[in-house]
């Protein structure tokens, strides 16, 4: 098995399918012979020619509304939005139209668009580069959004997402791209969708994240040890819709959760997750569940992200509160 | 510095007329191959979609019908230039352009299930390659450009057609559309609608630009001016775009000027708030329908028999696909919890669940 970073997941994934598939499209600003701003789509034009990788005008809305329009034609779209806090130009592209396909279409066009995008904070870009914008589309019918945290998981979901006939928005964390190396398979697999990952298992208290979070989330679990508190983590994987079926099992044994995420507090997933928690499993829990999140600003781009971003900390002190409630 | 005169741009953007307000040809090279079968179509056709717009708006206020943009006077352009495509071509209509959507080939009873918002009006049959009507405006105009992206990339001989209004013109994603077409020499015809009032807001107020075909130029693409109350030049302009797409040349933007006589919508707009009398006199001096009439009378093609059978046979096919439309079964929940995806995801399976159990009460 070979060691890569995210980043290398992702390609590896854009490679598998393009080989796999004939209709798989890649392509997005700077997508071609650059690679991408990230690399992400590095060597893959060279390899794949100019007519299945390959570069589009600058116009996040028209990225879109093309993939909508190559989907009809037996195209499965793989288009990058080249930060995600771009999305605000695509919004009704996204949630307005490839969303709503299927239903306009009386259930009989398969929209197989899978959105990558490169969103979160932590890595000093400029404004509206580093944003969690997920809530913004986990609210509209008709598409998943889907967030790995683990290069394995980056793979498989991303070949899952680009087989699925529907349009996913897949957000990469970009503190994740190139911050570890993780065991990945060379040969393809899949990852299923809609289903959460306990990347720890523990029976005191769950901690629930998803990104770049999990990571924190994994951090705080090794520290509340050395203390004797038995931390889950719970890597929700895909935010929409959420994998309640793993989550309320773990509230059964644990009792107690934490809900983790980078985004501001208000109308996320996170208080989407922790209501239906309280109605599928009220009397299991021994505390409120408990939230980190980032406060209810925009994103302070470089200045003050470091302060402004939840960390493992905070999660070490929500869950405390929880399991001393 | 800024020197380029505006004037030389728009001046290329004349109106091109083939058939004049009196049904007389006035522009002999533009004239198209039309069969006198295909000229009898074209009028039958268009008297065809009056009547079914005159009985659409009776329903609408009957509440029989749902949601309905009014599409008297623009007859020419809307048929026209459907007329123009061929059935392997891809259409994509705005909300006003229901009547491409049934010459291409969807049957009134879906069009009017369509009105109602019943999911079974958005299925189209089996080689009717189209979208449903677009809500938002512009929207329809850059999926055009992947569609037609889409048929350049598998070698097809056939084009994606769209249609937008003045105002839609004016949208962003008119311009993306047109620019990611250009850029990509796709297999698109774009039409305008220039119908002069998006609901009241007159062109003139929509752009410093006095023509919509124009803005072509600065998506490097061609783009003509022509009569939209005079079904030949409409014709003319979308076949030779069409030609130019399938034969690799890229895609042609056109302005139909033309005129709507009704209101926006029949969801209360009222024109006289926006429209003086005297203008609306002054359009349908224009009429689309009068001109061909009367040149389709001179040539022997057209009678008052053949006007009165055509009227009778609209009027007898839209009450039997009424009737055929209140026959569908109702749509349920579940019917639409169905069509979310391809497959439920959990939610929507309890969801599902939850809707089945109600249903069955």
């Amino acid at each position: 098995m070979a060691q890569m970073t995210m980043i290398q997941a992702i390609t590896d994934a854009m490679r598998t399918e393009l080989k796999n598939d004939e209709n798989v499209l890649v392509f997005g600003e700077d997508v071609g012979q650059n690679g991408g701003v990230f690399r992400a789509t590095e060597g893959l034009q060279k390899e794949y020619g100019e007519d299945r990788v390959f570069d589009t005008p600058l116009a996040e809305s028209g990225i879109i509304g093309l993939s909508v329009g190559l989907s009809t034609q037996g195209f499965r779209p793989v288009p990058e939005i080249q930060f995600f806090g771009f999305v605000y130009e695509a919004m009704d592209a996204i949630n307005g139209q490839a969303a709503r396909m299927r239903y306009r279409s009386g259930g009989t066009k398969n929209i197989p668009i899978t959105i990558r995008s490169p969103f979160g904070g932590g890595v000093h870009t400029p404004e509206l580069h580093a944003d969690s914008l997920e809530g913004l589309i986990a609210q509209q019918p008709g598409v998943r959004v889907v967030i790995p945290s683990t290069p394995y998981d980056a793979k498989g979901l991303l070949i899952s997402s680009i087989r699925n006939n529907d349009p996913v928005v897949y957000l990469e964390h970009m503190k994740l791209y190139r911050s570890f190396r993780g065991e990945v398979p060379e040969e393809e697999y899949t990852v299923d969708l809609d289903k959460a990952d306990i990347k720890r298992e523990g029976s005191d208290i769950t901690l629930i994240a998803y990104g770049a979070m999990v990571h924190s989330a994994l951090k705080a679990a090794d520290e509340l040890e050395k203390e004797g508190i038995n931390a889950e983590v719970i890597d929700l994987r895909t935010v929409s819709p959420v994998d309640y079926d793993t989550i309320i099992e773990s509230v059964k044994k644990t009792n107690r959760v934490v809900m983790i995420q980078e985004a501001q507090r208000q109308a996320g997933i996170g208080g989407q997750v922790m209501s239906e928690i309280q109605e599928r499993a009220i009397l299991h829990l021994e505390a409120p569940v408990l939230r980190v999140t980032a406060p209810d600003t925009v994103y302070p781009f470089t200045a003050a992200e470091e302060v402004w971003l939840p960390d493992h900390q905070d999660i070490i002190e929500k869950a405390k509160q929880a399991i001393n409630f | 510095m800024l020197k380029n005169s505006i004037e030389d741009i728009e001046n290329q953007f004349e109106i091109i007329q083939i058939l004049n307000e009196e049904g007389e040809i006035v522009n002999k090279e533009e004239m198209p191959d039309l069969s006198d079968d295909d000229l009898k179509e074209l009028m039958r056709r268009m008297v065809y979609t009056r009547v079914l717009d005159q009985r659409s708006i009776a329903l609408n206020r009957q509440g029989r019908l749902g949601f309905y943009a009014p599409t008297a006077g623009q007859e020419a352009s809307q048929l026209g230039s459907q007329f123009a495509i061929e059935k392997e071509d891809y259409l994509l209509p705005a909300y006003r352009d229901v009547p491409q959507l049934i010459w291409q080939g969807l049957p009134l009873s879906k069009a009017f299930l369509f009105s109602r918002g019943h999911f079974k009006g958005n299925q189209m049959p089996e080689g009717v390659n189209a979208m449903s009507p677009q809500i938002i405006i512009g929207a329809q105009y850059i999926q055009a450009a992947g569609v037609g992206l889409g048929l350049k990339k598998r070698g097809e001989k056939a084009i994606a057609i769209t249609y937008t209004g003045d105002g839609g013109a004016s949208q962003g994603d008119f311009y993306e559309g047109i620019n990611f077409a250009g850029a990509y020499k796709a297999n698109n015809v774009f039409v305008v609608q220039n119908n002069q009032f998006a609901i009241s807001v007159p062109v003139e107020k929509q752009s410093a630009a006095n023509t919509v075909a124009q803005k072509s130029v600065a998506a490097g693409i061609p783009g003509v001016r022509v009569d939209g109350m005079d079904v030949l030049a409409v014709y003319k302009a979308v076949r030779d775009a069409r030609e130019r797409a399938i034969n690799g040349e890229g895609p042609s933007l056109i302005e139909t000027v033309t005129y709507r006589y009704g209101p926006h919508t029949m969801a209360g707009d009222d024109p006289t708030r926006y429209r003086t009398e005297e203008l609306d006199d002054e359009w349908e001096k224009k009429d689309p329908l009068i001109r061909f009439r009367k040149y389709l009378e001179a040539k022997g093609l057209w009678s008052e028999e053949e006007e009165n059978k055509t009227i009778e046979t609209a009027k007898e096919e839209i009450k039997a696909a009424i009737k055929e439309a209140d026959g569908v079964e109702k749509q349920k929940v579940t019917d639409l919890i169905s069509i979310m995806h391809e497959e439920l995801p959990a939610n929507l399976k309890e969801q599902m669940e939850e809707y089945k159990e109600k249903e069955s009460k």
